[in-house]
């Protein structure tokens, strides 16, 4: 199914399409409304449901017939069971996202267990150690972005530190119509597929109307030297997603009820498979107190921007009867939209969507800009009588492997050994079939917002300002670092890390017991939210004894960050990018802990 | 996808996935595109379809490609081949393969070798080397590039050349370079997938070759109006 390329806007949803958007209620056909099931045993079946949520019926997977998957609420200290039946003709598996338990009830087919056969029934059981805001998903073929997706929410055993009268789950996610396998093979032939915002000539006429045309010729000669386009934002946009609040697109206008008064905690969830979103609510601050379900000092701030498989925790006073919480995708393709509200059909305006960023050298990891560098000195190396702007392709790619073994040399400060994770040299990178860039400098960017956000006028969240509540008094400097490169070739569409598919790489090797750092090297100029099974990691992001505990950390282009953790679980534990079509192309490691 | 059933044993546990891939990265895709599937229009009217089709994983693939111009039923310029295509570079594939010259003409068939992929400033480019079985060589130089003028709207300027070492006179070709194929085809894609297009087409006959096409009557160079349909799958 081709249909959605050539639409002008992304698919709002099917009220508009049938009309019924003039009663302000119609709701798409999204399955069952999720239920909320509570307690210490749940019985969840994995199914196929029809589902309507553009216009065209579709099938979804879905647990207990609804899309998104039920809102489990457990309680910290007790033990849990899940019954997970399979009622599909394919196998499939629930992996419980940022849950500290037992490697066998991490449900990561391949490493943990078979996955679950059609017709069987798998019982997770787990003592549940941590609190807050987490969620659950299929880890088998595509499930994840066919719908099996759901919140979970722990209570704690103790009091929380924030008060708040009201609580609702925001799910954020992608939904398309097309099967997700003709997605990945579509990539695989054409890689910028779903890219309807290249440039074209119609831009080059604006950017020589503006910067002149000398100007505009070389951004394209630089560019196009590196076979690389700065509209790069998203591999799969609005061209065919329609984004979702709670299983609802925007026209069915999600809506979360409050009483006058009240304070709101929106547990907000990215459980899209390729999407990160920039998310506020015109008219209200919102104050962050809980990220990757770990309590942080709470942070005001108009706006934040939430990566796949990410949570952030805010509470809102609302003042106005309905306010929207507008989502809008990094890629300025669409948006998901819902309304706090004091009752249903209440919808407040919805703001346009931002300006479509564009990537720039920085986030392909050149400083500065490389035509004027001449006889500059970089990183202590003599470059003079050096025009970039001249270099062959093939010299191009020898000063980046260059370059990257100087930058290599910047640690965080201390003289934790680092050696690469896949025992490769960095300066061997350039030139293999899954690298298209190694980043020639590379540095801590969690003090930014990120692309798009920077300067846009708003108060944005950026991963300096998550500071863990509590003191971690057990802190321990890392006895050991592993490097990895986040690589990938767009044309390809390949994607690895150190220049590796997982079929072409082994385990990583990590002592049980041991406090191990993790340095993340993104050589590409996509962000990439990379997640670790099984141990939340402190970021090391300055802010002392009060690092923040994250289970996912979105990289940004050409940036060099690092965590720490205590390899305290043994087993088989996946490490990979969670936008889903990376993962399965190969961007998937097993961090063995023994 | 094939999983691996078995329980972890103490043999392989230490691996990265005791119980089977967790990941579609060795996953077999396949495509086809018919980049030319259109009537050229001039002195005298022709069909003509150019086309690949591949089958693989990211790092080997077969390629089957085929090409030829169908004028008044008699098939001329036309070239099956297949290649074993392994991607050595970050934007190059090093092919190896055969071809067989198939048309109206007596054939020939020669094992080939090439390289193809997409160099700087997004030109894609292709150069092949050709033996006989009898000693001959030949090369084909193709190079096209795709200017977007719109979102839909596609430019596609690109060109093909055949080079022998030896004159052939049963299949009416001579040394040197022996054959242009240029065009510029404007291509709108309702799809990404179906694409119609207008364009021109300049077809050129040198040395031997060109003495071959004016002996039996045939133009040495022509410009043609084309239209056609840009499809994959």
């Amino acid at each position: 199914m081709t249909g959605k390329i050539g639409r002008r806007r992304f698919v709002e949803g099917f009220a508009l399409t049938t009309g019924l958007a003039a009663l302000g209620r119609a709701k798409a056909h999204a399955a069952a409304p999720p239920a909320i099931l509570q307690g210490d045993r749940f019985d969840l079946t994995v199914g196929e449901t029809p589902v309507n949520l553009t216009g065209r019926a579709r099938t979804a997977t879905t647990v207990n017939g609804s899309l998104p998957a039920p809102l489990l609420r457990l309680r910290e200290g007790d033990t849990a069971t899940l019954n997970v039946t399979n009622r599909l003709k394919e196998s499939t598996s629930i992996h419980w996202h940022g849950l500290l338990l037992p490697n066998a009830m991490d449900g990561v087919p391949g490493l943990t267990f078979r996955g679950i056969m059609p017709g069987e029934t798998f019982t997770y059981r787990f003592p549940v150690r941590q609190a807050g805001t987490y969620w659950y998903h299929s880890h088998s073929g595509m499930q994840e972005q066919t719908g099996l997706y759901g919140p979970m929410i722990i209570e704690p055993r103790a009091r929380e530190p924030y008060s708040y009268q009201r609580d609702h789950v925001v799910m954020l996610s992608d939904w398309t119509d097309e099967d997700p396998m003709t997605v990945m093979s579509n990539l695989k032939q054409q890689s910028d597929y779903y890219n309807h915002n290249r440039r074209t000539l119609g831009t080059f006429a604006k950017d020589a109307q503006r910067d002149g045309v000398g100007a505009a010729v070389d951004d394209r000669l630089m560019w196009g030297g590196m076979r690389m386009s700065p509209t790069d934002l998203a591999d799969v946009t609005g061209a065919t997603y329609t984004y979702l609040m709670n299983g609802q697109p925007p026209a069915s206008n999600w809506t979360g009820l409050f009483t006058r008064g009240e304070k709101v905690r929106l547990r907000f969830i990215n459980g899209s498979s390729m999407t990160t979103f920039d998310v506020r609510i015109p008219g209200l601050t919102m104050t962050v107190v809980q990220a990757d379900g770990s309590d942080v000092a709470p942070v005001e701030v108009e706006e934040f921007r939430i990566g796949v498989a990410e949570t952030y925790d805010v509470i809102v006073a609302p003042r106005q009867d309905a306010c929207t919480i507008f989502a809008q995708a990094m890629d300025r393709s669409g948006y998901a939209r819902g309304t706090l509200a004091l009752r249903e059909g209440l919808a407040a305006a919805i703001p346009p969507m931002d300006p479509r960023p564009l990537r720039t050298m920085a986030d392909m990891g050149m400083a500065h800009d490389m035509k004027s560098m001449g006889s500059k000195s970089m990183s202590g190396m003599d470059m003079s009588g050096m025009d970039m702007s001249k270099m062959t392709p093939e010299e191009h790619q020898k000063h980046m492997a260059m370059m990257a073994g100087a930058s290599n040399d910047k640690k965080p400060g201390d003289n934790v050994p680092t050696s690469n994770a896949d025992g490769v040299d960095p300066k061997t990178l350039a030139g293999q079939p899954g690298v298209d860039n190694v980043a020639m400098e590379t540095k801590d960017k969690l003090g930014e917002a990120g692309i798009g956000l920077d300067g846009n006028g708003r108060r944005n969240l950026t991963y300096r300002d998550l500071r863990a509540l509590k003191p971690n008094n057990k802190r321990a400097p890392p006895t050991r670092a592993l490097e990895f490169h986040l690589t990938g070739n767009m044309e390809r569409f390949l994607w690895g890390f150190d220049g590796k598919k997982f079929s072409q790489a082994g385990p990583i090797r990590v002592a049980l017991g041991e406090r191990i750092r993790f340095v993340l090297v993104n050589d590409t100029m996509m962000e990439h939210p990379i997640h670790l099974h099984g141990f939340l990691f402190e970021v090391e992001n300055g802010q002392g004894d009060h690092l923040p505990f994250k289970h996912t950390i979105n990289v940004k282009p050409a940036e060099r960050m690092s965590f720490v953790f205590t390899a305290d679980t043994p087993g088989h534990w996946a490490f990979h990018c969670h936008l889903l079509y990376h993962m399965e192309a190969g961007m998937f490691r097993t961090v063995l802990v023994s | 996808m094939h999983m691996d059933h078995a329980p972890p044993s103490p043999a392989n546990t230490g691996t990265a996935a005791p119980f089977g891939a967790p990941v579609m990265d060795q996953h077999v895709f396949y495509h086809a595109l018919l980049d030319q599937l259109e009537g050229r229009f001039g002195s005298e009217q022709s069909f003509r379809w150019e086309g690949e089709a591949w089958a693989g994983t990211d790092e080997n693939r077969v390629w089957l490609k085929s090409e030829g111009t169908l004028t008044n039923g008699i098939l001329g310029d036309s070239q099956q081949q297949i290649f074993f295509s392994r991607a050595i570079t970050t934007y190059f594939d090093a092919q190896v393969g055969a071809r067989y010259d198939l048309d109206s003409k007596p054939g020939r068939g020669w094992a080939a070798f090439g390289i193809e992929g997409l160099a700087p400033l997004f030109f894609h480019v292709a150069a092949t080397g050709y033996v006989s079985g009898d000693g001959r060589l030949a090369a084909k130089l193709e190079g096209s590039y795709d200017l977007l003028l719109t979102q839909k709207l596609i430019l596609q300027p690109r060109i093909e050349m055949n080079f022998y070492t030896q004159d052939d006179p049963m299949r009416e070709i001579g040394a040197g370079l022996s054959d242009l194929d240029a065009g510029l085809r404007l291509r709108y894609e309702i799809t990404r997938k179906f694409a119609p297009y207008i364009g021109v087409s300049y077809e050129g006959k040198y040395g031997g070759t060109a003495d071959h096409a004016r002996a039996s009557g045939e133009p040495t160079n022509e410009i043609r109006f084309v239209a056609g349909l840009r499809l994959w799958l």
